[in-house]
């Protein structure tokens, strides 16, 4: 992704460091020029909101995931099974 | 002409997250959790031949799991010593003990589960990645569910960086469209 060093940045950018502001890998200065962008641009606004409320949400903890290492072994014992049943 | 196949060699890639997912709602064990989705998909093996496929292959997998979770809860009932309910599910007193793995069918309200919109937001959300192209719900997981660092990914799964983010955009895109009406509003 190309970077700019002006104060105004094309929509593609803005959003890119919307999304990387979601998991707190934008600096400090793409931070600075997504709001400068968010306060003339609506289009990138409503993404925005929807990018934050998509972060929360997933952050909620009846979000599950089957831990990795779980997943792994489940797997190779599923392999096993489904060996004998072909 | 059955709507839906069945396939088991993709089953825990596709679908163990959200029966995790439901399971640990319901039963609040997460070891409890693990044991009852990796019955839930040695029992699906074995009736797989029942498997008629007018409900999705998940549908059909809940609906085994849903037997597994009451069966647990029947389970530690009688360890309390409270009245046990005996049901018998089928004539025959000879296959007693194994109703389920021999007999689930497709489940009654077939397809009415698919299109149910999830009420609970784990699910919901599973739903929503499950709707997204391959690689984009591998991404997307990776780092929003399990935390990965960007470089990490990009290691593991041979890509750059700038790709990663744009395969992140799209599926955040996606969910956030998917989860819009009725979690982000």
């Amino acid at each position: 992704m190309k970077k700019s060093n002006k104060i105004f940045i094309p929509c593609e950018e803005a959003n890119h460091n919307c999304d990387k502001s979601q998991y707190n890998e934008a600096t400090l200065w793409e931070k600075i020029k997504l709001n400068i962008h968010l306060l003339y641009c609506r289009v990138c606004r409503e993404y925005s909101k929807n990018n934050s409320k998509l972060t929360k949400i997933m952050k909620r903890k009846e979000v599950e995931i089957m831990p990795s290492s779980e997943k792994n072994s489940l797997k190779k014992a599923f392999q096993k099974e489904l060996a004998n049943h072909k | 002409m059955p709507e839906h196949e069945i396939n088991p060699n993709r089953w825990i890639d596709k679908y163990s997250d959200y029966l995790f997912n439901y399971t640990i709602t319901r039963v609040n064990d997460r070891e409890m959790a693990q044991d009852l989705v990796q019955d839930t998909f040695f029992a699906g093996l074995k009736s797989m031949k029942n498997f008629k496929g007018e409900a999705s292959e998940r549908t059909w997998l809940v609906s085994i799991l849903k037997r597994k979770i009451i069966d647990h809860y029947r389970r530690i009932n009688s360890k309390k010593g409270k009245a046990e309910v005996r049901i018998s599910y089928n004539s025959d007193a000879e296959s007693e003990g194994d109703w389920l793995e021999e007999r689930v069918a497709d489940p009654f309200d077939k397809t009415a589960e698919d299109n149910l919109e999830n009420s609970e937001l784990g699910l919901a959300i599973h739903d929503c990645i499950d709707k997204l192209p391959e690689k984009q719900a591998t991404v997307f997981k990776m780092k929003t569910l399990l935390g990965y660092e960007t470089e990490a990914i990009c290691n593991e799964l041979n890509i750059t960086p700038s790709n990663l983010w744009v395969i992140i955009h799209r599926a955040r895109t996606m969910m956030a469209e998917c989860l819009k009406k009725n979690w982000l509003e």
